[in-house]
């Protein structure tokens, strides 16, 4: 809402000396937020004036255009000698003696438009002469514009006799404050944050005696209250008079012709939006209604509207003739011949009217206000402004009669302790403040101890004590609440869970992997990238109703979409060696998961529908991922380039697993997206956690990655929490290494070798480490290859016998041979 | 007895001036060792096994008795005086080797060692950690909960009435269809209903995590985003309790003496509701009104706004089984990109949300 302060200043005492910042910091102080502080002469600097058109030669042009060679008196601003200065103007709307605004040179106009003496129709132009556009103060360009005779002297600034130097406060209202879309309310808030006195808009009010039209609520479940009074004789071509005109456009509003622009004017001032009708276009009783299927209704705006069985229309003998709250309609609309007006200020229930506007995607100043409520008993008071104002402008007369149905306004009475608002604040409040405060906002207060207390009707937010604590508390001022850190009870720390993945994530980075956040959005076809089965469950995501692009409707089931998108935009941008992981959630939806009755907020859900809430919920376990493409360690000085390979994929799973101190089993497997040979199950016991290895060379071509890209995703939920670590027992007793290399068939898994080899050592063996592998069909013979294994023995207890250690390496070779058909080498 | 008469001065080996001789040989054989391989030869040749002083040592056990102990004071501080001048003698020649040979052995440890890929976590990451990491110092406890969230847990138990425009499909992501009943959280308060809805007060939790709003992304917004909220449930909790809170995070978060401001502001969820302005961190105020040195980080208003605050309403405690009239609660949010923005200096949500790298890297372990 923007309010010039020039309007505010009309309803509420502004104390001398108090600039528009101060006020608007009152405001802010009282939770009001202005957003700005801004005048029309923001965009205006430099020598702007008021001149005398003295004489003018017209002189037309070659292509056809008659310019006007001006001599324009600026008083102490002539040239030298005193004499006028010459200025060519391409309008021709005004007459010598007119007085008009000149930019001399030095000015800048809206726009950086620097002005500068310039020679132009064979004549050096000594400034402009301005339009209302030029001045950015309306769109009219037709002509100049001319300043009402003897309303300014010559060589004076015009920025305030045109109200430019008004400066206008832009307020962003929350919902809660409808009555604060109104100079009204808004002078109310000023006068209680200045501490001064406010003076509300006033007028005359007939009694109510139902003659201003004919009007029936049917449904009083959508409409409070409808009232009405009317004018006759409106002269059509009346014009909207300059001060309001400027105020409209202060406050952003168009000017459209003088009834509406009263309409709007009211409007801005009380907060109470109004409609006019033509009189001579309405037929018969108007009737406040829900709509029928089928009805359609042609808005103000030349939309044809199917109208819903919910939406509130007000109609007469042919039908709907507005869409209640949001918008009139063209039938009725007030036309250039209009001379007589019903005028309707009716007081709309605030969800109706919500829900039309979503319903119809037609937000209006009138609905924003009803949405957040509107005095109910300030109808009446508008009415009469826009009556006072039709008959003062528009030479109308006020028809006798003035029309109200529905319920009298009741307020509700709240009770509260007075001594509530300072124990919910934690500093003192009296009870003589506690009233004050509640007073000024506009309360009527009773009561001793405990207050009865009855809001005023342009504040239907305040419904319970607790509405009630919060104007008094900010009243009294936030800025003085004392500063007190509670004393929590002493709680348990981070839970093993959240120090899991936090130790599982700083692992990831001493190892050289970035993190990375990506959407969850994703696309179905990134499913056939990755070479999914029809039936396979990462097919089966989440879908938004309502994603920010079509192509992406989907929450991920997979981390590595989101990570590759991200590996592809690192390597558009020039890194060529990437290493990436993300933790979180993926989202896989529910079997049967059906929609939940939601419970009420008068009372704790029962716990079956606190569970069937959860039930509707699709699954979110917590996944990590990480994608390796580049070299690991480029070429260097040390060293030649070692790229990234599915093994520093399969190494990322079981940097993941010791920091969860899981023990993670690594099983070859053919699962896309991952290349069939070089793909890894990654298994915890019998659970499967995972798949890591080196993607399917038909994905990462898909995908346009580079070669080779490597990739791992392991569900994160799947491994347990870690429990304290068993300390070890330290043998300080000397090893005995011994190596063995056995030669197997190329079809066994070196892990299952070891795994043998490691049971069958016993508990002599310290730790085995391969450190060989090679084929070499001529020596060893085809479909073979050689496996060497160093094996650490030591005794926990003793120096280990040489001959102990041979015994535990032969009894393993034996183990070897037996269950896997290696050979001694 | 011809052994009695036995004078030592008639074994050869054993006279003074063999001795003195033998030792004079030894140092200058020493001292003329140019390398440790010659000292090494002439250390056999003078103190080895078969040396003249070696030999003559063997000498004394022939000695009758009473020779014996004149002898051997003769002897030992000989040979101690060989092997003292073959230990200066090595000493001298293994500082000339090192000298030399580590010389030869030196290398430009100017040459990089960086070919090893430096990991780093996202600072949105560490930041939350570093939050939870106050709160928990004070008995706090780190609360979590879906992202595809109920959106009677979203909105209807946070007090959003029906027709509120943030439930609107042009505000908030809904799930599956638009009557699901599910939405993307668009914010962590579902945290704490859920929080309150499983135990009773005292509850005091901080809720970090994700959310959701449908706005596209630019340099301010982000449709993904990161927020952290806490609560506290206990009797006796006040407005003063939520300013000492708010105040205890920022210095923890930007420093000594940097202490929040409340603004009166609306959200359905807490009645008294507040905006909350952070003080400037780097100007602390002293750029309001002084064009001199105006401040890029507040714009010079001398406050950031971090975040809203209020009371819990008691009709969100009501919808979650606690007794107002018993309890009373503080909640707060902020959100964890715009502390990250103000807090390191950074321009451009872009930069948070689209995965370069070099980004991440900028923070290292721990922003």
């Amino acid at each position: 809402m923007k309010a010039p302060v020039s309007w505010l200043a009309e309803h509420v005492e502004i104390p001398v000396g108090v600039t528009p910042r101060q006020l608007a910091d009152a405001m802010i102080g009282a939770g009001m937020e202005v957003e700005s502080v801004e005048s029309g002469a923001d965009g205006l600097s430099g020598p702007i004036v008021v001149g005398r058109v003295v004489e003018f030669v017209e002189e037309p042009q070659k292509n056809g255009k008659v310019i006007r060679w001006c001599q324009v008196d600026v008083g102490e601003f002539n040239a030298e000698e005193g004499s006028p200065r010459g200025i060519v103007c391409g309008a021709r709307n005004f007459q010598p003696g007119d007085l008009v605004v000149v930019s001399l040179p030095g000015a800048v106009l809206p726009g950086g438009f620097a002005i500068a003496a310039r020679k132009t129709y064979g004549h050096v132009s000594d400034g402009m002469i301005c339009s209302v556009r030029e001045l950015g103060i309306g769109e009219e360009h037709d002509g100049i514009l001319v300043l009402p005779a003897g309303s300014a002297s010559i060589g004076a600034d015009p920025l305030e006799a045109l109200g430019l130097r008004d400066a206008v406060l832009d307020v962003a209202v929350t919902t809660d404050r409808g009555y604060c879309l109104s100079i009204r309310g808004l002078a109310r808030e000023a006068a209680t944050a200045l501490g001064t006195g406010f003076r509300d808009v006033t007028a005359d009010l007939p009694a109510p005696d139902g003659g201003a039209y004919d009007v029936h609520i049917d449904d009083p479940s959508g409409c409070v209250r409808f009232s009405a009074r009317a004018v006759s004789g409106v002269d059509p071509s009346a014009p909207t008079p300059d001060w309001m005109a400027h105020r409209l456009r202060q406050c952003g509003i168009r000017s459209i012709s003088l009834a509406v622009d009263v309409t709007n004017y009211v409007m801005l001032e009380t907060g109470q939006p109004l409609h006019a009708f033509d009189r001579d276009k309405l037929t018969g009783a108007i009737d406040v209604r829900r709509a029928q299927p089928g009805e359609t209704l042609t808005t103000l705006d030349d939309a044809v509207r199917s109208l819903d069985p919910d939406d509130m229309v007000v109609t007469d003998d042919n039908g709907p003739i507005a869409l209640a709250g949001v918008m009139g309609g063209a039938s009725t609309e007030i036309g250039t011949n209009t001379t007589d007006i019903v005028l309707e200020a009716a007081t709309w229930t605030p969800d109706v009217v919500a829900r039309m506007v979503r319903r119809h995607r037609l937000p209006s100043e009138a609905a924003r206000r009803f949405e957040r409520g509107v005095d109910p008993e300030i109808a009446g008071v508008a009415l009469s402004r826009c009556v006072e104002l039709l008959v003062a402008h528009g030479g109308a007369t006020a028809v006798a009669g003035y029309t109200v149905v529905g319920a009298p306004f009741v307020a509700p009475v709240i009770a509260m302790s007075a001594q509530r608002p300072e124990q919910v604040a934690g500093m003192p409040i009296s009870r003589d403040d506690v009233v004050a405060h509640l007073r000024a906002v506009g309360c009527v207060v009773d009561g001793g101890d405990v207050l009865q207390i009855q809001p005023p009707p342009w504040r239907p937010d305040l419904l319970a004590p607790a509405d009630l604590v919060e104007e008094v508390v900010r009243l009294a001022g936030y800025d003085r609440l004392p500063s007190v850190l509670p004393a929590a009870p002493a709680g348990r720390g981070l839970s093993e869970r959240q120090i899991m993945r936090r130790s599982v994530s700083r692992a990831a980075a001493a190892a050289g992997f970035s993190e990375v956040l990506a959407y969850p959005f994703v696309s179905p076809a990134v499913h056939d990238s990755f070479g999914l089965a029809e039936n396979d469950p990462r097919r089966n995501a989440v879908r938004l109703v309502n994603p920010l692009s079509d192509d992406e409707p989907e929450l991920r089931t997979s981390m590595l979409p989101g990570l590759l998108a991200i590996a592809t935009r690192n390597i558009g941008r020039g890194t060529r060696d990437l290493a990436i992981f993300e933790t979180g959630l993926v989202f896989q939806p529910r079997v049967d998961a059906a929609p939940p009755r939601l419970p009420g907020i008068a009372a704790r859900p029962s716990d079956e529908e606190i569970a069937a809430l959860d039930a509707a919920l699709p699954d979110q376990p917590t996944h990590i991922g990480a994608v390796l493409c580049g070299s690991l360690e480029p070429r260097g000085w040390s060293g030649p380039e070692r790229p990234a390979t599915w093994a520093d994929a399969i190494e990322f799973a079981r940097i993941v697993c010791r920091a969860a101190r899981a023990e993670l089993t690594v099983h070859a497997a053919d699962t896309p997206p991952w290349h069939p040979g070089r793909c890894a199950e990654l298994r915890l016991g019998d659970v499967v956690i995972g798949y890591a290895g080196e993607l399917h060379p038909r994905v990462v071509s898909a995908l346009g990655l580079p070669e080779r890209t490597c990739a791992v995703e392991l569900v994160l939920d799947r491994l347990p929490e870690p429990g304290p670590a068993a300390g070890p027992q330290i043998s300080s007793y000397p090893p005995v290494l011994l190596d063995v290399a056995l030669v197997i068939g190329a079809d066994i898994a070196v892990a299952d070798l070891q795994r043998t080899v490691t049971a069958a050592a016993g508990p002599l063996l310290e730790s085995i480490r391969l450190f060989a592998v090679y084929d070499d069909a001529e020596r060893l013979g085809a479909g073979k290859r050689s496996v060497t294994f160093a094996l650490r023995f030591r005794a926990p207890d003793r120096t280990l016998m040489v001959e102990e250690a041979t015994a535990a390496r032969d009894a393993a070779v034996a183990a070897a041979i037996e269950e896997h058909g290696a050979r001694l080498r | 007895m011809s052994s009695e008469s036995f004078d030592p001065v008639e074994v050869a080996a054993l006279q003074p001036e063999t001795i003195d001789a033998n030792v004079a040989a030894a140092l200058s054989a020493f001292a003329a060792a140019r390398s440790l391989d010659d000292l090494k030869t002439a250390g056999l040749a003078h103190d080895g096994d078969r040396s003249p002083l070696a030999l003559a040592n063997r000498e004394i056990g022939a000695l009758p008795p009473a020779a014996r102990s004149a002898a051997g004071k003769r002897l030992g501080p000989a040979r101690a005086a060989v092997r003292t001048a073959f230990a200066a003698r090595q000493a001298e020649l293994e500082a000339e080797r090192d000298a030399r040979v580590l010389v030869e052995e030196s290398v430009d440890v100017t040459l990089p060692t960086d070919r090893r890929l430096v990991g780093a976590r996202h600072p949105l990451t560490t930041i939350q950690e570093r939050i939870g990491d106050v709160f928990v110092a004070m008995g706090w406890e780190v609360a979590e909960g879906p992202e595809a969230e109920a959106s009677w847990f979203n909105f209807d138990a946070l007090n959003t009435p029906p027709e509120h425009p943030s439930r609107d499909l042009t505000d908030t992501f809904y799930v599956g269809s638009p009557d699901s009943g599910v939405v993307l959280r668009t914010q962590t308060s579902p945290v704490q209903i859920r929080a309150m809805l499983e135990r009773q007060p005292p509850i005091y939790i901080v809720c970090p995590g994700k959310v959701f709003r449908t706005d596209e992304l630019d340099a301010t917004h982000t449709p993904v985003f990161h927020q952290v909220e806490g609560l506290a449930i206990d009797e006796g909790l006040t407005m003063a309790h939520l300013k000492g809170t708010l105040d205890h995070m920022a210095e923890a978060m930007f420093g000594p003496g940097i202490a929040t401001r409340l603004r009166p502001h609306y959200f359905p969820f807490t009645e008294p509701s507040a905006e909350m302005d952070l003080r400037c961190f780097v100007c602390r105020g002293a750029s309001v009104g002084n064009p001199d040195r105006p401040c890029r980080t507040c714009k010079s208003e001398g406050w950031i706004e971090w975040g809203g605050c209020g009371m819990v309403n008691p009709r969100v405690l009501t919808a979650c089984g606690i007794d107002p009239d018993r309890y009373s609660g503080f909640a707060f949010g902020m959100g964890i990109e715009r502390t990250l923005m103000f807090r390191h200096g950074v321009a451009d949500m872009r930069d948070i949300v689209e995965g370069d790298v070099r980004f991440t890297a900028a923070f290292g372990v721990e922003a």
